[in-house]
């Protein structure tokens, strides 16, 4: 893969121009790097989604079922009735163009028909067509098309090139917002089976063992007892995580993706140094699970039906083992979903408590139905309250800057909270451009299932406005480090940092606290959760680790 | 490409040659009764029809999109009207998006400069020429009403002395213009439009997306615009005469008096192209502001349940079935399990047990 | 308020307000007032101009007629019959319309229009009620 990508320097020669033919008109020319493989067929099937067979996107042949424009066509119908998001945004746009320099994925392409007005088009061709007499008269001069295997592969290899990330949603007049015609679209693809498999397989397996990983029990708690001894190696202390406990007070469930990649693994073991210096200190009584063990939610990407199967487990386990509330990690899809579905398709969890810190007694009211809350409003208000015992000195070699994640951002709305832990942890805080962050933020280029490796081209020109204010900070700031809150960010970030910005690393915000956070009897620290060296704290480390 | 606008400006032209000949062939009581009728007839149902269409289909999620911080611990400034959590705040938030065009004030150009970097600068002419456009067309609007009501009410006649406030007038024996007093919404209505369809024309991103149908609504309004100018500063009309057909219009007394001008039946004709023109067409975008799920729900979905009216149980993975799987590797580490397995008579069992792990592999 | 019932709230203001003329009237005749002429307009027959050019196009050439006088010192009209006249709104106009409320007034309170003729030409002798 890697040797076949273009360098930055061509990588960023992007052609904005659109071309001489109309878009109706120029045929979608399937690229290799800007596609991902299709799904296994046994992925498929696991979770008992249509017409599971091999196939490949970049054969002639996609093996649909014989019926397939009927089964979309009864789809589409199905949903205008379901979803009056999806009926209002196919009627109301008026291609006034204010989203088609917004979408990452137009910018780094430079594809016209990454606009997002454009890929909503795809769909509202075949809409006006299928659904409006008007359309079906005026014809292509209107912009109305009916459904053929041409445009189907259009629909497929655009709507994988979509991170559903909402950036047009905030210019656009009406709100109208890409990514739920995005979800739309990719139901539909599901119907007749032409699914990705970096999405498939994750929910294949998130359905079976709990993570997308197919992480099964023993092999979960295996990890994270390596974490426990990792941790035990860097701080001295060791701390003792809490599996599938009943009757907890709290249950705690963040993406799976932090416990099997760096540098996700780093904020995992944050989290697990925060929980135990709070047990030690506070009595906290918190348990991880191994069968609700995702957070992160590929259903989303599939279908709602799928989404709410997968995210069912969260209150299925909260109730089973008897917690009072749920503690979510830093994740971005996982609490879109928490945030604005999960209430909705599995509440209404009156099996639960409304949410209450046990530590500072402060009642998180904006949870108080969903039962659910975000990890930064927690340990944000431990700070606040002085609960933290806390040394920032420990993070001084990093110049931080913090991402927005997408998800979290137009989809919750939580920007203070992460700013206000990272500023309490760390001394060197530096913000990108204020075009590029908060409701504004650019999405990592990876997200809704593309962070796949066969795409990594379209990861990285997606990626590219990111790491282009990443890049600015950097050589104004000499910011090195890249905080965010969200897994696919953590797996996505580094690969477009090493391409675009290799000086800059990535963290989590919970890797930022557990370096800060003292723990009662610890060692020198002289090394943190990366086992590098701390600057400054050099002379007796070398002594230190080698007891 | 040029297909796309000059399909839509023949139409219009086609319209404009309907009107003219029409009324040449003495089809006022057409054009200036049953057509204006129709059209508003159209216009009403149309578009009642359109929004219930919408109400019709369920709003099965709560999905704003977050525009700010939003309401959490006391000491994070809520970002009211970019996140509202409360039914006034969106209240709030929508007329922002509906009075000023909020969403659209954001825009940005981005900008792709050399070494490789990219910008975002505030673009506010899309924002200008939107808002430029509506307001003149409102005022325009609220003007015309000086032709539908008798005695005019004093908010059209407020209007009228705000929209007048400039006075231009240019007097010569060969060109005359500005008696009787220029309203300024006119001319900025013609300019917004002109506007709106030259970046149409010169911005290429623009150029791409535009159909026929973007073109055509502007075209039109272009002509009722120039109709209407034409008809109060350059070729005169007798206004008496047009309110007494405008007025039996909505008197009910429909009449068709001596003396209206030709011109005059184009503008309306225009008119009431327009207005059946409308349920058909994107011009909704005025009913479907109030519907945009993104934009008309409160933020607090973790405060409030929403519930979906066509929730339906799925099949799920319970942890019943997932213990049974995996049950003898969680014993093994040390999880606590649910149902420990009865020590040894199990082994009969254990063929049964077999099938499911046989998936097993295809996992990994 | 459920959902529905404020969709229906909204529907029916916006009938209200686009059918505004329909019922602000309440359907009562509002024919275009009728032309008042004064005997001696009647008995001159013709005015300056054709009736139709005076209907649509009066105000402008009573502005050509105010440049005319008041800039150039101009006070002869030559119509296009070839007649000459006095340029004069007061003397010359108002002189065969001396009904102003019945003749001017009435029609400009239908279009709505309010002319700054008065503005000057408030005391014309000549006016009679």
């Amino acid at each position: 893969m890697a040797e076949e990508l273009p360098k930055p320097e061509e990588l960023i020669q992007i052609q904005h121009h659109s071309p001489k033919t109309d878009w109706i008109s120029t045929p979608t020319n399937i690229r290799k790097g800007m596609y991902c493989y299709a799904s296994n067929p046994k992925s498929v099937e696991y979770v008992g989604l249509p017409n599971a067979r091999e196939w490949n996107p970049m054969e002639e042949d996609w093996k649909l079922p014989e019926n397939w424009q009927e089964i979309i066509h009864q789809g589409f119908k199905e949903r205008l009735e379901r979803f009056r998001s999806f009926k209002v945004f196919m009627d109301i746009c008026v291609r006034c163009g204010a989203c088609a320099d917004k979408c990452h994925y137009f910018i780094g392409t430079g594809d016209p028909k990454n606009m997002p007005v454009l890929r909503a088009e795809l769909l509202r061709s075949v809409y006006r067509n299928d659904f409006t007499r008007a359309g079906r008269i005026l014809g292509k001069l209107n912009g109305a098309r009916p459904m053929s295997l041409d445009v189907l592969k259009e629909w497929w290899y655009y709507l994988f090139q979509c991170s559903e990330c909402r950036r047009c949603s905030v210019f656009c007049p009406y709100g109208i917002d890409t990514a739920e015609i995005t979800i739309m679209g990719r139901e539909l693809l599901n119907l007749i089976g032409l699914n990705i498999d970096w999405i498939a397989t994750p929910v294949a397996n998130c359905y079976r063992t709990g993570n997308h990983l197919g992480i099964q029990p023993h092999a979960f708690i295996d990890m994270l007892d390596f974490f426990v001894d990792d941790i035990e190696e860097v701080t001295g202390v060791r701390v003792e995580p809490q599996f599938n406990k009943k009757g907890a007070d709290i249950l705690f469930i963040t993406p799976s993706g932090d416990v099997f990649a760096d540098p996700g693994t780093y904020t995992c073991m944050g989290y697990m140094m925060l929980f135990h210096y709070l047990q030690e200190k506070y009595g906290f009584d918190i348990t991880w699970s191994t069968y609700a063990s995702e957070g992160g939610n590929f259903g989303f990407f599939t279908s709602h039906e799928t989404m709410k199967r997968l995210n069912s487990k969260m209150y299925a386990e909260a109730k089973r083992l008897g917690v009072k509330w749920i503690l979510g990690g830093e994740c971005g899809h996982m609490w879109r979903v928490i945030n604005q579905y999960m209430d909705t398709m599995n509440g209404p969890a009156d099996f639960l408590e409304e949410p209450v810190s046990p530590i500072t007694g402060t009642k998180f009211e904006n949870a108080k139905s969903t039962k659910m809350v975000h990890i930064t409003e927690f340990t944000a208000d431990l700070i606040k309250h002085g609960k933290l015992d806390l040394d920032p000195s420990r993070n001084d070699h990093l110049k931080v800057t913090y991402h927005d994640s997408c998800n979290t951002s137009r989809g919750m709305g939580i920007f203070d909270e992460p700013r206000y832990v990272i500023q309490n942890v760390c001394n060197h805080f530096y913000e990108m451009p204020a075009n590029t962050i908060r409701e504004n933020t650019f999405c990592c280029g990876s997200g809704a299932g593309l962070n796949a490796g066969e795409d990594m081209e379209l990861r990285l020109t997606g990626g590219l406005p990111r790491a282009n204010a990443v890049k600015y900070v950097h050589e104004k700031h000499g910011v090195n480090m890249l905080a965010c809150i969200c897994a696919i960010d953590r797996a996505a970030l580094p690969p477009l940092m090493d391409y675009w910005v290799p000086e800059v690393n990535v963290t989590g915000v919970h890797e930022l606290v557990a370096n800060a956070l003292n723990l009662a009897g610890q060692n020198d620290r002289t090394i943190d959760l990366r086992h590098e060296d701390l600057p400054g704290i050099e002379g007796e480390s070398e002594e230190e680790a080698d007891e | 490409m040029n297909a796309r606008y000059m399909v839509s400006l023949v139409t219009v032209i086609v319209l404009f040659l309907i009107a003219w000949a029409g009324t040449a062939l003495g089809l006022q009581v057409l054009f200036g009764i049953i057509i204006p009728y129709a059209a508003l007839l159209l216009f009403i149902v149309g578009f009642i029809y359109r929004v219930m269409n919408w109400s019709r289909s369920a709003v099965p999620f709560r999905i704003p999109t977050t525009g700010g911080q939003h309401k959490s611990l006391p000491w994070f400034t809520h970002a009211q009207f970019d996140c509202p959590a409360t039914k006034w705040q969106v209240v709030v938030r929508m007329a922002l998006e509906i009075l000023t065009f909020r969403s659209l004030f954001r825009n940005t150009r981005m900008k792709l400069k050399e070494g490789g970097r990219l910008s975002y600068q505030l673009e506010i002419f899309l924002w200008v020429g939107a808002l430029a456009f509506h307001y003149a067309f409102l005022a325009v609007l609220i003007r015309h009403l000086r032709f539908f009501t008798e005695p005019v009410p004093f908010f059209v006649q407020l209007i009228e002395n705000i929209d007048s406030f400039f006075r231009v007038e240019i007097i010569y024996p060969v060109f005359k213009f500005g008696i009787p007093g220029v309203f300024v919404s006119g001319i900025v209505l013609l300019l917004a439009v002109a506007y709106l369809f030259l970046r149409r024309i010169f911005t290429p991103q623009v150029r791409y997306i535009s159909l026929a149908s973007d073109y055509f609504p502007l075209f039109l309004i272009f002509g009722i615009a120039l109709t209407g100018i034409l008809m109060r500063y350059i070729t005169k009309i007798d206004v008496t005469s047009a309110k007494a057909l405008t007025m039996g219009l909505v008197t009910f007394r429909p009449t068709i008096p001596e003396g209206v001008g030709t011109i005059f039946y184009i503008h309306l004709f225009f008119v009431s192209v327009l207005l059946a023109y409308f349920p058909f067409s994107k011009l909704m975008h005025l009913g479907g502001i109030f519907l945009s799920p993104t934009r008309n729900l409160t933020t607090d979905t973790r405060t409030k349940r929403h519930v979906n009216p066509w929730n339906y149980p799925v099949p799920v993975h319970t942890y019943e079935e997932y213990e049974d799987e995996f049950r003898d590797k969680m014993i093994e580490v040390g999880l606590p399990v649910e149902k420990m397995p009865e020590p040894e008579p199990v082994k009969e069992d254990a063929p049964a047990k077999d099938e499911t792990p046989a998936e097993e592999e295809e996992k990994e | 308020m459920s959902e529905k019932k404020l969709i229906i709230l909204g529907l029916i203001i916006f009938v209200v307000i686009v059918t505004f003329p329909l019922w602000y009237n309440r359907g009562k005749a509002a024919p275009a007032p009728e032309r008042i002429l004064t005997d001696k307009a009647k008995a001159a027959k013709v005015c300056v101009r054709s009736t139709d050019y005076m209907k649509a196009e009066h105000m402008q050439l009573l502005d050509l007629w105010r440049d005319s006088v008041v800039r150039q010192g101009t006070r002869i009209y030559v119509s296009p019959s070839g007649k000459e006249y006095n340029m004069s709104l007061s003397n010359r106009c108002l002189d065969c319309h001396s009904n102003k409320a019945e003749f001017c007034d009435r029609c400009h309170n239908y279009a709505s229009v309010r002319p700054y003729c008065w503005d000057c030409h408030i005391d014309n002798p000549k006016e009679t009620s």
